[in-house]
């Protein structure tokens, strides 16, 4: 299947998204027959296969997808959803922060920065169920995690203070941020679980 | 999960924070008021500092790192990352807002220097640093030092965006320029501008600088902020321009809006209708060499 992957681009790390993306689908053989492009709009948003929701800064990515009328077309887009760190606050049900206006898509308790300030964000080798070649190089940067995940996600990760990875059917929502780095294996992994 | 296996403070963390800022506005706020307003309009951080550039060249004599008290107070304001400005070379400074927990430091020439001849070991640091530069040579050898973000310097405190257009066509100019140099004229042009070779190679492979680039020191309107987001900026740092206007809500989340839509002329005129007054500028040419901020530090 030829692939659209979309890259929501209102703030944050879009560029490194997209090469990521761009990796994965070369490695996956899909490099020709396959296109990631950032969305800004609702109409770029109708094109897309599947959607990226990058890190940034979670207020000001909420803020802007209300600004750009994109926060209905999201709840409603059929695709699976890549979500990291800021994505990841923005994919939950419930955020403690009236800040965010969550999209509500994966039933579960986001706590925003709960590891701390800066000086506390870490890289560490992280074991994610069902992920084949070893743990998983993940890097932590003012990280969300979940406090709560509802009967309907599939955990894949956790640390103590609560889960850093998980599913619900083609969504996948991450705390840390894998396309800083040239491990590819979450994206193809998610691109399979996306039928491509 | 054992402590140990942790990480902490790593080049990749701090270049990597630096680029979760892209496509955002940092505003200078001097209390928590502004900071509660500056995070409301949609800024990505805000940098806490005692006064903004405006009022440093009204007031004269040393400018130093803001109050901690001060620091303390923006921090437990907001949710979003805090910044913090220190004197150039002035490590003590650095370590100060390190505990404080600010989330990254900016080595900055809008204060006044402590070192006129070293710039602080960015390295011995946990905390990102941010710096000022001119020109690639200088952008360099800041990055060199461990610094994870590089600002375009312009001139903070005028309103006027000639100096921060200035430097950054010229660093991205020179970087378009190094493409058509080979390996041997590429080493001789970083002897030229006293920056490490591999360095230089780097931003000819990679077409860019190695760390995220925004744009400071001068810009005023939604227009402005846009235009150094066309000339390649990865975001924007705004100083008096927000809390010096007439209506600072209003003109914060218009500059949010304009970087966000930065090459949609329609949406810029949008945001830029009835804002009241920018803040009042300054001719860069009437200053004395005194009054002058980008020099200091080379």
């Amino acid at each position: 299947m030829d692939a659209k992957i979309g890259v929501l681009a209102v703030q944050g790390n879009v560029s490194e998204h997209i090469d990521a993306f761009l990796l994965a689908l070369e490695r996956t053989g899909h490099g020709a027959s396959s296109e990631v492009f950032e969305v800004r709009s609702p109409a770029d948003l109708a094109d897309c296969t599947a959607l990226s929701i990058p890190g940034g800064e979670s207020t000001t990515i909420s803020r802007l997808i209300d600004k750009n009328d994109l926060y209905e077309p999201i709840r409603q887009f059929k695709g699976g959803i890549f979500a990291t760190c800021a994505g990841m606050v923005l994919m939950a049900t419930e955020v403690a922060d009236s800040r965010i206006h969550p999209l509500g898509l994966m039933d579960m308790t986001v706590d925003r920065n709960a590891f701390g300030r800066q000086c506390e964000s870490f890289e560490i080798d992280l074991p994610l169920a069902g992920l084949e070649g070893g743990s998983f190089h993940a890097v932590f940067i003012r990280a969300p995690v979940v406090t709560r995940a509802g009967p309907s996600l599939t955990v894949l990760a956790r640390l103590q203070k609560g889960i850093v990875a998980l599913e619900k059917g083609r969504h996948m929502a991450l705390s840390f941020h894998p396309e800083l780095g040239d491990d590819t294996r979450l994206h193809e992994h998610f691109l399979r679980t996306n039928g491509i | 999960m054992k402590l140990e296996e942790l990480r902490f403070g790593t080049e990749l963390l701090k270049r990597g924070f630096a680029s979760m800022q892209k496509g955002g506005v940092i505003m200078d706020v001097v209390n928590a008021e502004q900071a509660k307003i500056a995070e409301e309009a949609g800024a990505v951080a805000v940098m806490s500092l005692e006064r903004v550039p405006s009022d440093i060249r009204k007031t004269g004599g040393v400018a130093r790192m803001a109050d901690p008290e001060k620091v303390q107070e923006i921090i437990e304001a907001v949710s979003i990352p805090v910044m913090g400005k220190v004197r150039i070379g002035h490590f003590v400074e650095a370590q100060v807002l390190e505990v404080l927990g600010v989330d990254m430091i900016d080595e900055s020439e809008v204060l006044t220097p402590a070192d006129e001849q070293y710039h602080i070991d960015k390295k011995q640091f946990k905390v990102p640093f941010v710096c000022g530069a001119r020109d690639l040579g200088e952008a360099l050898r800041r990055i060199n030092e461990g610094a994870a973000m590089i600002r375009t310097k312009g001139e903070a405190g005028t309103g006027n965006v000639v100096e921060a257009v200035r430097h950054m066509r010229t660093i991205m100019g020179e970087i378009r320029m190094l493409r058509g140099l080979d390996k041997q004229e590429m080493a001789d042009y970083a002897r030229e501008i006293e920056a490490p070779a591999e360095l230089v190679i780097e931003c000819a492979e990679r077409g860019r600088l190695p760390v995220v680039n925004f744009s400071a020191g001068g810009i005023a309107t939604p227009s402005d902020a846009a235009l150094m987001m066309q000339l390649g900026a990865d975001g924007v740092f705004v100083g008096s321009g927000i809390f010096k206007s007439s209506s600072p809500e209003r003109m914060a989340t218009a500059i949010v809006e304009a970087v966000n839509h930065f090459d949609d002329p329609r949406v810029i005129a949008k945001v830029s209708t009835g804002l009241g007054d920018a803040m009042p500028g300054l001719d860069v040419h009437t200053l004395r060499d005194d009054e002058v901020l980008q020099t200091r530090g080379r």
